[in-house]
């Protein structure tokens, strides 16, 4: 059976709305109206040990929602949810003491000690046993470079070091299930690639389930096999990136350099994505135009100085998918 | 046995220690405690002495130990928010805190503690040192903190502040589970501060209230907080084991309480942002 098993789960929050001006907040002391926001309408995936899947979603999506009912913090209003055969809010102390959070732009870590009491203080909170402990915090140290931040008060860490101390600070207890919410936002590139290459080890190497929601479709490319794609509460699509690709649109892109810069390019069966000066790209569909045939007719009109063919980025499949649904 | 509570003194061990660097809110607070303790102690003798009654409720000396206890213990009251949960339950950090495994309750009972006998401790000494020493060498011994009635009272009063600490601490937890609803606080503190400095005896020592008014403050928990021990101390009660059952009985009360709207409150919780 898979390790994570959600089926059909429906989440709504309650919404006070506030009227505007000063009668408005008068008016709200009497009387509050109620929006009801449906997060969640019915979502359903599994998820095996030892995939790294990448939950992806405009924001207001839904994405945290969810994490935070696989945390065990949030209540379904309906729906079945298992982790490892347990219910997350209902055996929530078993449960957590074996799954990792890290919820982006927040800290766990105490803002004015260094990040080392704070981890000190986890390995009590988990109990874990100090041999074991004393290795892991090593592990962690080496692998996430901490070795110079860890008698440094945290609040004068670095965005990007205190991420890397978080990402410690959520393993310290080992556990076999790791939930990241935009593990990477806000890092700088290098930051980005450590955190990333960790993801990927420890994925890799210790067989932990990963789920990471981001906004950065390059975490995605690099780590995920998986990609889940929701919005409007619901799945819009789970699969391979390949298959998501497949699943939208058959376009590629096909970018040409050509020698005059003021060269008309239309071509039949395609459609400029844009143009920088000599620079043209432009989408076509490879079922009703092959590319060679493409190439060639270009390159018989026209002075190509250079030319090459890709895949729509990823962030264009994923806005497309949006639109097709109404965003978000 | 250990293990199991481990968490939980782990976590009164670390806030007590980042809590005893709040060294310059203690200073400024022994001084203002310094202050209103004389005020106090002057409203009073002037009453004492302008008064017909031939017996007071209780003596000018009892009374002014018992205002000196009040004002040295004051930071055990249920007076304020825990300012790191109320800044986790504004960001939404409290995520965090919520998926710990532990009971969270006594997560956040454990907390309280500290937050109420780590002030009280840098507080309390010097407080005591001033209102023993400093009194009688300025020449004001009538307003000196006297030493505790006898042996027996000594005891009993070092008991029932523990449960003093305890109850504190419930009620503290209380209110800090009350954030879950209003995030900022303020209006709860603002009633909770009133009903506790006026009816724990802090500002008003209990017993110089009227007799109809004695029946209501004898059925509430704040009397358990000062009152009562304090009384334990200047001789005034004699039995140590009636208070201890009180305080505690309140102590396991509130404790239910906390526990039953933590349910609530995490039911309904809505982690701030995304």
């Amino acid at each position: 059976m898979a390790q994570i098993v959600v089926e059909d789960v429906v989440k709504t929050f309650r919404i006070a709305e506030r009227t505007p001006g000063l009668w408005g907040a008068v008016r709200g002391l009497v009387h509050r109206r109620y929006r009801t926001v449906r997060a969640l309408d019915g979502v359903s995936f599994a998820i095996e040990r030892g995939e790294l899947v990448g939950y992806i979603g405009p924001n207001g999506a839904g994405k945290s929602t969810t994490v935070k009912m696989l945390s065990g913090i949030l209540v379904p209003d309906a729906g079945r949810c298992e982790i490892d055969g347990r219910v997350p809010w209902r055996d929530r102390i078993a449960h957590v003491a074996r799954i990792g959070v890290v919820f982006g732009q927040r800290t766990q870590l105490w803002w004015d000690l260094p990040a080392i009491e704070s981890f000190d203080l986890l390995r009590d909170i988990y109990r874990v046993p100090a041999e074991r402990y004393a290795r892991r915090k090593d592990e962690l140290i080496a692998l996430l470079e901490l070795a110079p931040l860890l008698d440094v008060p945290v609040r004068q860490l670095s965005l990007g070091q205190r991420a890397r101390c978080d990402l410690a600070a959520a393993l310290l207890h080992a556990p076999e299930v790791l939930f990241l919410d935009e593990p990477t936002i806000g890092l700088d590139a290098v930051s980005k690639l450590v955190v990333r290459d960790f993801i990927r080890r420890l994925n890799r190497d210790d067989g932990v389930t990963v789920i990471l929601t981001t906004h950065d479709m390059d975490d995605i490319e690099a780590l995920c096999s998986r990609v889940m794609v929701i919005g409007h509460g619901k799945v819009l699509s789970d699969g391979s990136l390949t298959e998501l690709r497949a699943r939208v649109t058959r376009e590629r892109w096909l970018t040409v350099d050509l020698v005059d810069p003021a060269a008309a390019l239309d071509e039949a069966d395609t459609t400029v994505v844009r143009r920088d000066g000599a620079q043209v790209c432009l989408a076509f569909d490879p079922e009703t135009v092959a590319p060679a045939e493409l190439i060639r007719r270009i390159t018989s009109r026209h002075a190509v100085r250079d030319l090459f063919v890709e895949n729509p980025p990823i962030e264009t499949i994923v806005a497309r998918l949006y639109a097709r649904h109404g965003a978000p | 046995m250990i293990e199991a509570w481990r968490p939980y003194t782990a976590i009164v061990s670390a806030r007590f220690r980042m809590l005893l660097q709040y060294r310059a809110a203690a200073i400024a607070g022994v001084w203002t405690q310094i202050f209103f303790g004389c005020v106090l102690i002057m409203i009073y003798e002037a009453f004492y002495r302008s008064a017909t009654a031939a017996v007071q409720p209780m003596t000018f000396a009892q009374l002014v130990t018992y205002v000196w206890l009040g004002q040295a213990l004051l930071a055990l009251l249920p007076w304020n928010v825990d300012s790191e949960l109320r800044a986790m339950i504004r960001s939404g950090a409290v995520a965090y805190e919520l998926c710990r495994p532990v009971d969270l309750y006594g997560l956040w009972f454990a907390r309280a503690v500290a937050q109420r006998a780590a002030p009280t401790l840098l507080r309390a000494l010097p407080m005591a040192v001033f209102a023993v020493f400093v009194l009688p060498w300025v020449g004001l011994g009538e307003w000196r903190l006297a030493a505790p009635a006898s042996p027996a009272a000594a005891a009993g009063f070092a008991a029932a502040l523990v449960a003093t600490l305890a109850l504190g601490a419930a009620m503290s937890a209380l209110i800090n589970i009350s954030l879950m609803w209003t995030i900022a606080g303020d209006g709860v503190v603002a009633l909770i501060v009133a009903a506790v400095s006026l009816l724990s005896g802090l500002m008003i020592p209990l017993p110089l209230f009227p007799d109809w008014a004695q029946t209501v403050l004898r059925w509430l928990p704040f009397a358990s907080l000062f009152d009562l021990p304090f009384r334990l101390y200047n001789g005034q009660l004699d039995a140590a084991l009636p208070v201890l059952a009180r305080q505690l009985g309140w102590t396991a009360a509130l404790v239910v309480l906390g526990r039953w709207l933590l349910a609530r409150g995490l039911r309904r919780v809505v982690v701030q942002g995304g």
